[in-house]
């Protein structure tokens, strides 16, 4: 006979019941003839009928009303689609010289120092991005060593989240003077020379998070969010607030741990 | 919407895990409550047609692990024991104490393997994406997490071969 072995793996998929039928046949053979294992492998089918019979009561009581609260709000996306599109008519009925940073109003209530990373996002931004023979410290075709020295200098570990699929593609990233230590920045080029830039530094308040917010400095769009110990800012004056609010989405998906 | 209704349908799965999870009822219902907040504020980035429940569980992981690390963990025996009805179809209450007593003394991550594929039956595969963890991860902690019970309840020292495989 020249059945695999059988391994630690195949005897809990056993014990879960989850093997194909000739595997299963293979591996019942090979207990029978090892009564002690047999004993353990049925000892942990007994556990798991009684760690279900356990907890099964939570399955058929009432949602606490608290849960039930959460559950019935509006998602927030929709509230900050509300809010940029306020936004927008704001724009629209006036004001446009020298309009000042904006926050959103309507989104979760904002810390006071949380729309200074969207200010401090725009003026990098307008610094660096014209750049053309010095957009970067270090480019991206040495990305690796450009994501471990920004991640030692900021003391978390940093990712630069890849946007080809967006048609952006990281030119590299540099290292800023920032209010509370040093910052990130990562610049991203479309092929037609449309500038991104993603500005990320250390929040002092720690297990904190915001929704999306928009602001706008001068002709640089930024979204910003927090998502625990991190502040990113997402700026652009090349890019129309849609299609910064699909990369700001897209930068957080590529984020998620 | 579609996917916020069927969010609401998971809740009572969610308090089960989580139940099973932190060993405590209203702990439990904090870390469901915080995942539901979560959930809710990022439910743009779902992406609709893929596995509502597995993405709704990795919501919840993540919280979980953000709370343990912000918190001081809390030994559930000093918290007094727990309260878990029982009663018609269950087995009888001092096996469900020591169940869940044991359980709660499992390392957190072989708990959060052990309970997903028990309780939830999440395929291997499903564990190892909710978890963010290799398939491998899945099955070495899976057959500590066995081992580890089987003995608490059974008051054998678990088997010393287990360690041999990896």
């Amino acid at each position: 006979m020249n059945e695999a072995p059988v391994s630690e793996a195949d005897l809990q998929a056993y014990a879960d019941g989850r093997l194909a039928p000739e595997r299963r046949a293979a591996v019942e053979a090979w207990l029978a003839a090892r009564p002690e294992e047999a004993e353990r492998i049925a000892a942990y089918r007994r556990l798991a009928h009684e760690v279900r019979a356990a907890y099964e009561t939570m399955l058929s009581e009432p949602v606490p009303p608290r849960l039930a609260q959460v559950a019935a709000r509006r998602p927030p996306w929709r509230r900050v689609a509300a809010a940029v599109a306020w936004l927008a008519l704001g724009v629209a009925i006036g004001a446009p010289a020298g309009w000042q940073l904006r926050p959103e109003r309507t989104v979760t209530q904002l810390v006071p120092d949380s729309s200074l990373i969207a200010r401090r996002a725009a003026i990098a931004h307008a610094t660096y991005s014209p750049e053309v023979r010095h957009p970067v410290e270090v480019g991206a075709d040495d990305e690796q060593h450009l994501i471990n020295w920004l991640s030692k200098r900021l003391g978390v570990k940093l990712r630069a989240p890849k946007l080809d699929e967006a048609g952006m593609s990281l030119v590299g990233g540099r290292l800023l003077p920032g209010d509370n230590g040093p910052v990130a920045q990562f610049m991203y080029q479309s092929q037609n020379g449309r500038r991104l830039t993603l500005y990320v530094r250390t929040e002092a308040s720690r297990n904190r998070e915001t929704a999306f917010r928009y602001a706008r400095e001068n002709n640089v769009g930024v979204f910003y969010w927090i998502d625990r110990e991190v502040g990113y800012a997402l700026a652009s004056a090349d890019l129309s607030r849609d299609e910064l609010l699909r990369l700001a989405n897209l930068v957080y998906k590529k984020l998620e741990p | 919407m579609d996917e916020a209704k069927r969010l609401v349908e998971l809740i009572p799965r969610l308090r089960r895990y989580a139940r099973a999870l932190v060993g405590e009822r209203s702990s439990a219902d904090d870390l469901v409550q915080d995942t539901l907040e979560r959930a809710w504020a990022k439910l743009h980035l779902y992406r609709r047609g893929t596995d509502l429940r597995a993405w709704l569980f990795t919501v919840m992981h993540n919280v979980h692990v953000n709370r343990v690390r912000a918190t001081r963990p809390v030994d559930p025996l000093e918290e007094g024991m727990p309260e878990l009805a029982t009663g018609g179809t269950q087995p009888d209450a001092l096996l469900v104490r020591d169940l869940d007593r044991a359980i709660s003394r499992l390392p957190a991550d072989q708990r959060a393997v052990l309970l997903l594929v028990t309780l939830e039956e999440m395929s291997y595969e499903e564990v190892a994406r909710t978890l963010g963890i290799p398939i491998g991860t899945v099955m070495s902690r899976l057959s500590r997490a066995r081992e580890k019970l089987r003995a608490m309840m059974t008051g054998q020292p678990a088997s010393t071969k287990l360690k041999l495989v990896k």
